[in-house]
């Protein structure tokens, strides 16, 4: 069941290189086949019952060294594959106006699906590996191929860069494998019997080349610069695709390699990545607000989200003695931000394509008075603002509540300064709308007209912020998954 | 009797390389195709043979032919499989470079000759055995050097054989001592002959005796002949001098530490693994020359391989080291076919490669990062077999360098595949690329991702 979920997206994007020449065929199957992904990613989430690892499958591959084809989910890794089909189908709608080779680019994303999926199902740290390696190349094709102005450099830049970075990670799966007796690579196992435990120097570097390999990816001040331009020259969809879902790849390592398989480590370098998580946060809204392009303002407040989880797992592995609850609130906050950094950012992408897809420009002083010619489209970005700076009643709300009380007793004054960041993204948005959408109406030079949002962009939108919507109204639904999750992983780190 | 129907692999290797040098003798030039299948068909009987005997046998057993002077066990077995296998490889990857040549005949038999030489290197159990096998590997490999009587490949030649007659003759003088220390030359009577003997004295003998595989396996410090030969030779030439000698040459030191010498000679392997994988790693960074680059991340790779053989003690280092010669050799092969193809002397010449040739530049891609160990490749389940054993037996500061080792080469593997890959063609369109180079490519990338996914199957 698992492994159909995981392969199915490929299947579909073989079948639909066949249909090359029947653009609309394309489109559509690419519709059909996600839609048919969010159905089956519903469906495991509701079968999964009982606690651990569920819908767990194992392969024997290659027993001399320990490694196996070993996939299994929690309620972690459910909601991230939830998250994701839904945000993949979402783009799958949008893209119904692709013009550039729809059918290559709907099998490169179907790809690209697969692979993602397949790291939030990897009970084993190779095939973790192969689907993380393989996601940069397919996303570099995205980039390279359907992306706009600078897009082969920016391409280039990013897959050089986080290549490299996956590279260290295989270092640090090596050091965890050949350290742990026998030689293995499964997961499970070795979150079993955690090796290093008592190598204080080894675990030190093995962490060391593992959190390299996973900063590079989430990513994390000062290891962030492949993401402006990456985020900034890729098609909407790409962005989306990239900041919603790929990004998760580096914090759900965290989650489901580095704190668990190497406790004793996490535990004595957890301040180190509650610096740079609150770094993250900090210089990701500064050089957000001092952006006037949108999709970089865009870029640059994933920086900053993804600087809330690295606090909330960090502190997990801070806090000390008979606190439980605190741990588990930070691990469930840092495992609701990624979801919730999902769907929003996912919906501020997309409409971020719309402003170029009407004038090929993406520079706020160029425009001005758009909720006049476009008042779905301001509304929508409204929303989405709102959203993504966590007012309460939406889904980011419920991420960083629950970070920041999880944090506060243990980090007290980290917790604080990342309180800044708040203000600041609600500044940096609050700002932007003003800039976009109030006052005099201005479109850039030689754009005649500004259409109002079409249904093909409006329903995955309106979707995807409907369910940040739905988490933050009533958090249950997502949390009620989540915690037992956090609860162990939580567990994982104290043993 | 029974010791004959053991070495079937190598007398098919021998008899291929009469056959071809006699069928030669008789042919006109046009037709002297025909000595290189013939060779073919050896090499490929050989290889079979080789094969069906090590599944009959299974891999635990080792048997003792011609009164233990000969030894068929699992790393032989590898050895008989894989040099046949890589040769064949260099036959076809050369076809171009040596069609009605006028010594077309010559370069099948000096090529199955030293396949022979390396096989014998694999399986010696007598030091004297050593010696003629060593002779055997090298003296061929001279001649192939200077094949094209051109000045690059007379100067490979001349270095080489220089260098090899010194080896050779410090060889022969760490034979003398070790024969007049231990009063044997069979290595079930070393073990027990050098028990008494003061440890430093042993160590010099062994010193003098390992000089001769070291240069064959292009170990630093007896590597110099490795970056010229490999530049100054043929293309199939460079390929066979890196990649066949290397397997003997390593399977026999991996043989006498293990069966013949005092267990401290390990550690002298352990530092020579360590120079050899650093220095080569140094001298490939800025390495403009394809074939530079590759002859220099040779010397690096026989680093990685030594570490198997520094902790030769456990059973696991001996299939370890059996897997990585197999997975090293042919990838490293799958590069020198991709260079044969393309024909380009510098890195730079194979920018846009991917766009002249899409199946090439994914060749390129598949070897060279299989040279770095990423999985799926064969390497990377070679690299970590090895790695795992090195750490059982406490050679855990060997992998720390070795690991970092890696992470660096992955700097000149990039600078020659990025620009294949990502930048865009230098000018000229086509690219009149060699087919047979381009199929050997294919053939060994192909094999690299196979033996890399299907290790659970090869390792069992």
């Amino acid at each position: 069941m698992l492994s159909l979920v995981v392969f199915l997206p490929a299947l579909a994007a073989l079948g639909l290189l066949t249909a090359r020449s029947r653009p609309q065929l394309a489109r559509w199957g690419f519709v059909a086949a996600t839609a048919t992904e969010v159905v089956l990613a519903a469906a495991l989430w509701l079968t999964a019952s009982g606690t651990g690892f569920r819908h767990e499958q194992r392969l024997s591959w290659i027993p001399g060294i320990g490694v196996s084809y070993h996939v299994g989910v929690d309620g972690i890794s459910l909601a991230l594959i939830a998250m994701t089909s839904v945000l993949f189908a979402a783009c799958a709608v949008y893209s119904l106006r692709q013009q550039r080779a729809p059918a290559t680019f709907a099998a490169l994303m179907l790809a690209l699906e697969t692979t993602a999926i397949g790291v939030f199902a990897a009970l084993d740290l190779i095939v973790f590996f192969l689907f993380f390696d393989l996601s940069l190349v397919l996303m570099y094709f995205v980039i390279a191929g359907w992306g706009h102005r600078d897009h082969r450099r920016a391409a280039l830049h990013f897959f050089l860069y986080t290549f490299v970075g996956s590279l260290v990670l295989l270092l640090g799966f090596i050091g965890i494998a050949i350290a742990a007796d026998p030689t293995t690579f499964d997961i499970a196992a070795l979150i079993e019997q955690p090796p290093l435990r008592d190598a204080p120097v080894a675990g030190g570097f093995v962490l060391l080349a593992v959190g390299i390999g996973l900063a590079i990816k989430t990513p994390l001040v000062p290891l962030h610069t492949w993401l402006p331009p990456a985020h900034t020259e890729a098609p909407a969809v790409g962005s989306a695709i990239l900041a919603g879902v790929l990004l998760k790849l580096g914090t759900y390592g965290f989650v489901r390699i580095a704190l668990p398989i190497l406790p004793d480590a996490w535990r004595r370098f957890a301040l180190v990545f509650v610096i740079l998580g609150v770094v993250s946060v900090l210089y990701g809204a500064l050089v957000a607000l001092a952006q006037s392009d949108v999709k970089r303002m865009i870029a640059y407040t994933s920086v900053n989200h993804m600087g809330y989880i690295l606090l909330g797992l960090g502190t997990a592995g801070m806090i000390v003695g008979n606190t439980e609850p605190a741990r588990q609130l930070a691990i469930t906050g840092a495992a609701t931000q990624m979801v919730s950094h999902g769907l929003i950012t996912g919906a501020l992408f997309l409409l971020a394509g719309v402003l170029y897809a009407r004038a090929r420009e993406y520079d706020m002083a160029s425009f001005g008075g758009l909720a006049g010619v476009a008042p779905r489209y301001a509304g929508l970005m409204a929303v989405a603002a709102f959203a993504a700076l966590g007012l309460p009643g939406f889904s980011g709300f419920i991420a960083e509540f629950h970070i920041f009380t999880g944090s506060l007793g243990v980090q007290p004054v980290a917790t604080a300064v990342a309180l800044l960041g708040v203000l600041l993204t609600a500044a940096l948005f609050l700002r932007a709308l003003h800039r976009l959408f109030l006052g005099e109406r201005l479109l850039p030079g030689g754009v005649g007209r500004f259409d109002d949002v079409a249904a093909r962009e409006l329903v995955p939108v309106a979707a995807l912020l409907a369910l940040a919507t739905v988490i933050g109204v009533l958090p249950r639904t997502l949390l009620g998954t989540l915690e037992p999750a956090a609860h162990t992983v939580a567990e994982w780190v104290t043993l | 009797m029974r010791s004959l129907t053991l070495v079937v692999p190598e007398a098919a290797l021998l008899i291929g390389a009469v056959a071809a040098l006699s069928t030669g003798m008789f042919l006109p030039r046009r037709r002297q195709w025909l000595t290189h299948g013939l060779a073919g068909v050896a090499l490929l009987v050989a290889a079979v043979a080789a094969l069906v005997a090590g599944l009959l046998t299974g891999s635990g057993t080792a048997q003792a032919a011609f009164h233990g002077t000969y030894h068929v066990d699992a790393l032989l077995t590898t050895v008989r499989v894989v040099a046949p296998v890589a040769a064949l490889g260099v036959l076809t990857m050369a076809r171009r470079e040596v069609r009605a040549h006028p010594r077309e005949t010559e370069y099948a038999v000096l090529v199955l000759l030293a396949t022979l030489g390396t096989v014998l290197l694999a399986g010696a159990s007598d030091l004297l055995v050593l010696i003629a096998a060593y002779l055997l590997t090298g003296v061929p490999l001279y001649a192939l050097a200077g094949f094209d009587k051109d000045h690059a490949g007379t100067e490979s030649a001349l270095k080489l054989a220089l260098f090899g007659a010194l080896a050779a003759a410090m060889m022969l003088l760490g034979v003398t001592a070790i024969f007049g220390l231990a009063g044997g030359t069979v290595y079930a009577t070393l073990h027990e002959g050098l028990g008494d003997i003061p440890e430093g004295v042993v160590a010099g003998a062994a010193v003098f005796l390992l000089t001769g595989l070291l240069f064959e396996a292009g170990v630093v410090p007896a590597h110099f002949w490795v970056p010229d030969a490999t530049a100054g030779a043929g293309v199939g030439v460079a390929a066979l001098l890196t990649t066949v000698p290397k397997l003997g040459a390593v399977a026999a030191i991996h043989r006498l530490v293990a069966n013949a010498l005092p267990a401290d000679v390990s550690v002298v392997v352990a530092l020579l693994a360590a120079a050899s994988m650093t220095l080569g790693n140094l001298a490939a960074f800025w390495q403009r020359g394809a074939r530079r680059l590759l002859a220099y991340s040779t010397v690096s790779q026989v680093g990685y391989l030594l570490i198997a053989v520094a902790a030769a003690p456990l059973p696991e280092a001996r299939d370890a080291l059996a897997f990585y010669l197999a997975a090293y050799a042919v990838t490293n092969l799958g590069a020198f076919a991709v260079v044969a193809a393309v024909r380009g002397e510098w890195i730079d010449s194979y920018a846009g490669l991917v766009r002249r040739a899409p199946a090439l530049a994914v060749s390129l891609v598949v070897c060279l990062l299989g040279l770095v160990g990423t999985p799926p490749t064969a390497v990377f389940v070679g690299k970590l077999t090895v790695f795992t054993a090195g750490v059982h037996a406490g050679l855990a500061w060997l992998v720390v360098l070795a690991l970092a080792n890696t992470v660096a080469s992955v700097f000149y593997y990039l600078r020659w595949f990025a620009p294949a890959v990502f930048r865009r063609p230098a000018g000229e369109a086509g690219l009149s690329m060699n087919g047979w180079g381009a199929a050997t490519a294919y053939a060994a990338a192909v094999l690299s991702l196979a033996l890399g996914v299907g290790a659970g199957v090869v390792l069992g």
